[in-house]
């Protein structure tokens, strides 16, 4: 803990101040309480996810609906373009008789083509927006944080953050009475 | 709220069950209890014995099917009038049971049923497999496989492009699609179990692998929120994608015309058949592998009942579809249609056809008692007749009714051969060795969403302040 207090306050080889909790109750009161102290550039780290989370942080809201809604739509329409262009124009070919847009055959193409498109810009979406791959993160330096994945729930209120100041997030983090708390390096 | 909260509760219903998950476990128990499983160094003898069966059925596969590229289809039993028959009904046979798989992740996602996440996992590495022991079958039926993409459409020399208004163009799209879905669905169910195991990892080959395959997941809280809306978009394409798949693979036939093919019945009594099929499948890797590996307390008796209630309403309905088709071929008064029925019940197929009914409709009613419900003997046992029951469903519906054209000149009987029967037996070596690999190498059971059905997962004891 001591080591906390060698550097000074808005060191570049800082990332943070990271507390440890028990349990999601404590963490989602933490971060309740950081918001209400003005912290913005915070996060939490849980092993699953925390709807009460979503309530308690500073809310951003997400892209990634949107952006698969227009992979749906690109997916459905070049499917059915696929379909349209080549029948009619490209290779037109008469199937017994019948029109050469005989669209309600096209249909499975572009629903197929919509699901595909829109799913794979639901997880390259949800991947890209969330910076993966991503080979290095400084909350790994902290020994502990490898329990994020297991049964400990972490804060980390980042030093970008502009209230950032490393002796009174310190103070602020320790009266949330964390079962743990450190200083992150970058 | 009160109706809410004994909903999520399943331990205060009255129906006496059981928990979903066992009591006294916590998230760290839960997460070593699965990965242990995968991070041992230590390999019990009965998986040696389990992949090593699949292995061995796998070069079984390889013969087949190289003997097959040296000399052509007619190695089958295939002929005029006949010339679908074992591949194209195992074809059809491996993508329904992978229906099951989707249907679990995502339809049961959907709806909220929570028992759903101890079998997510390994319902949808079945799908997996199966979708890829029922692609190879239409590569390796067209006979000349180095030409199988001929099957796309792309831009070639020829100016040819694909007939898009044939349903088999229609199935390579869905098909296609369907696994790469599932691939997706399947790897972003992985990722934080995946962070889970690299965290865990005593050795850098392990940090190394899973940690590549994690890309840096943290569990952020940011990142847990479009995790989830990801997830259940993926959830919400999922269902009527899985819904479709089988609807096109019923166009192949009831797009056609010939007699026993041709019944608008087809798209809801396939799709229930290949949800039947496919939770038999689950049940029969499920009993063993929560025997074998000790996991009473995430798989229970709870999840056994509601697949025992799921395979017995979806062979209700196949049962039903049965019905219509006969019912609708005499109706019709089609004479075509009758003489193919009349084929069924008494000809020389039909010891197959009574056959199926009672594996898919005699047997099932045992279900309807909680007694045969709660005991994994009469469900493995149930299980396996059903899944022997769809696959002589298939055998009804596609050699047998081919075998009986309109022109008497054109009948003609169907006999699998050896390499026919090969073939089939490598792919459920395939599968099979598939499936040992997956649960040697990654956490059958989601780690991360059985967290959240412990108790303490839920924020003031889960009430709403």
């Amino acid at each position: 803990m001591s080591s906390a207090h060698a550097k000074k306050a808005g060191d570049p080889l800082v990332h943070g101040l990271m507390a440890e909790f028990h349990t999601p109750t404590e963490l989602v009161e933490a971060a309740e309480q950081a918001t209400k102290a003005g912290y913005v550039q915070y996060d939490c780290y849980t092993p699953f996810p925390i709807e009460e989370l979503e309530e308690a942080m500073p809310h951003r809201r997400s892209w990634l609906p949107f952006l698969v809604l227009m992979g749906g739509l690109i997916g459905g329409l070049s499917g059915f373009g696929l379909a349209y262009v080549t029948s009619t124009i490209t290779y037109p070919l008469n199937v017994g008789g019948k029109p050469l847009n005989s669209w309600p055959a096209f249909i499975p193409i572009t629903f197929e083509c919509t699901v595909l498109l829109a799913a794979l810009t639901a997880v390259i979406g949800m991947l890209a927006l969330n910076g993966f791959p991503m080979p290095y993160h400084p909350v790994f330096n902290e020994k502990r944080f490898a329990m994020a994945s297991r049964d400990r729930f972490f804060l980390c209120i980042e030093s970008t953050d502009p209230q950032f100041d490393l002796d009174e997030t310190w103070s602020f983090l320790s009266r949330l009475q964390p079962s743990h708390l450190s200083q992150v390096e970058r | 709220m009160a109706v809410e909260d004994r909903l999520q509760k399943p331990s205060h219903r009255l129906d006496g069950l059981g928990p979903v998950i066992a009591p006294g476990q916590s998230f760290g128990s839960v997460t070593d209890k699965i990965a242990s499983i995968v991070q041992t160094p230590t390999t019990h003898w009965g998986w040696i014995v389990g992949f090593g069966i699949g292995f061995t059925l796998v070069q079984l596969l390889g013969i087949s099917v190289t003997y097959l590229f040296l000399k052509g289809t007619y190695i089958w039993g295939l002929n005029i009038p006949v010339g679908w028959g074992l591949d194209i009904l195992n074809f059809v046979w491996w993508i329904g049971i992978g229906h099951a798989g989707t249907l679990i992740s995502a339809i049961l996602l959907l709806f909220r049923q929570s028992w759903r996440t101890s079998i997510n996992r390994f319902a949808e590495a079945m799908t997996l497999f199966a979708v890829a022991c029922a692609g190879m079958y239409p590569v390796i039926h067209t006979g000349r496989p180095w030409l199988a993409y001929w099957l796309l459409p792309y831009p070639n020399t020829m100016g040819m492009w694909p007939n898009f208004r044939s349903p088999l163009i229609w199935d390579v799209f869905a098909v296609s699609t369907y696994a790469t879905v599932s691939l997706l669905f399947w790897f972003v169910g992985l990722i934080p179990d995946l962070a889970t195991l690299r965290d865990r990892s005593e050795n850098s080959v392990g940090r190394t692998i899973y940690g590549l395959l994690a890309m840096g997941w943290r569990g952020s809280a940011q990142h847990w929120q479009r995790y989830e809306t990801a997830y259940l978009l993926l959830a919400a394409l999922s269902t009527p994608l899985v819904l479709s798949v089988h609807t096109i693979v019923s166009f192949d036939f009831a797009v056609g015309q010939v007699p026993g093919w041709h019944a608008t019945v087809f798209p809801p009594y396939f799709v229930a058949g290949a949800i039947f099929a496919g939770f038999a499948m689950v049940m029969i890797i499920a009993i063993p592998l929560r025997k074998f590996y000790g996991l009473q307390d995430f798989i229970t008796m709870r999840h056994f009942d509601y697949m025992g209630r799921i395979t017995l309403a979806t062979g209700l309905v196949v049962g039903y579809g049965y019905m219509v088709e006969t019912f609708m071929a005499f109706y019709s008064g089609n004479k075509y249609e009758i003489a193919v029925m009349m084929h069924r019940f008494s000809g020389p197929y039909a010891p197959l056809y009574w056959m199926l009914i009672f594996c898919n409709i005699v047997s099932i009613q045992l279900l309807w008692f909680q007694r045969i419900r709660s005991s994994v003997g009469w469900l493995f046992l149930i299980s396996i007749i059903v899944s022997i029951g769809m696959w002589l469903e298939r055998f009804i519906i596609i050699p047998v009714s081919l075998s009986r054209d309109f022109l008497p000149s054109s009948w003609g009987m169907y006999y699998p051969t050896f390499w026919d029967w090969s073939t089939f037996i490598g792919t459920l070596g395939l599968f099979t060795m598939l499936l040992f690999l997956f649960i040697r190498l990654l956490p059958m059971i989601s780690i991360f969403e059985v967290r959240t059905l412990l108790p303490e997962s839920k924020v003031n004891g889960g009430d709403q302040s």
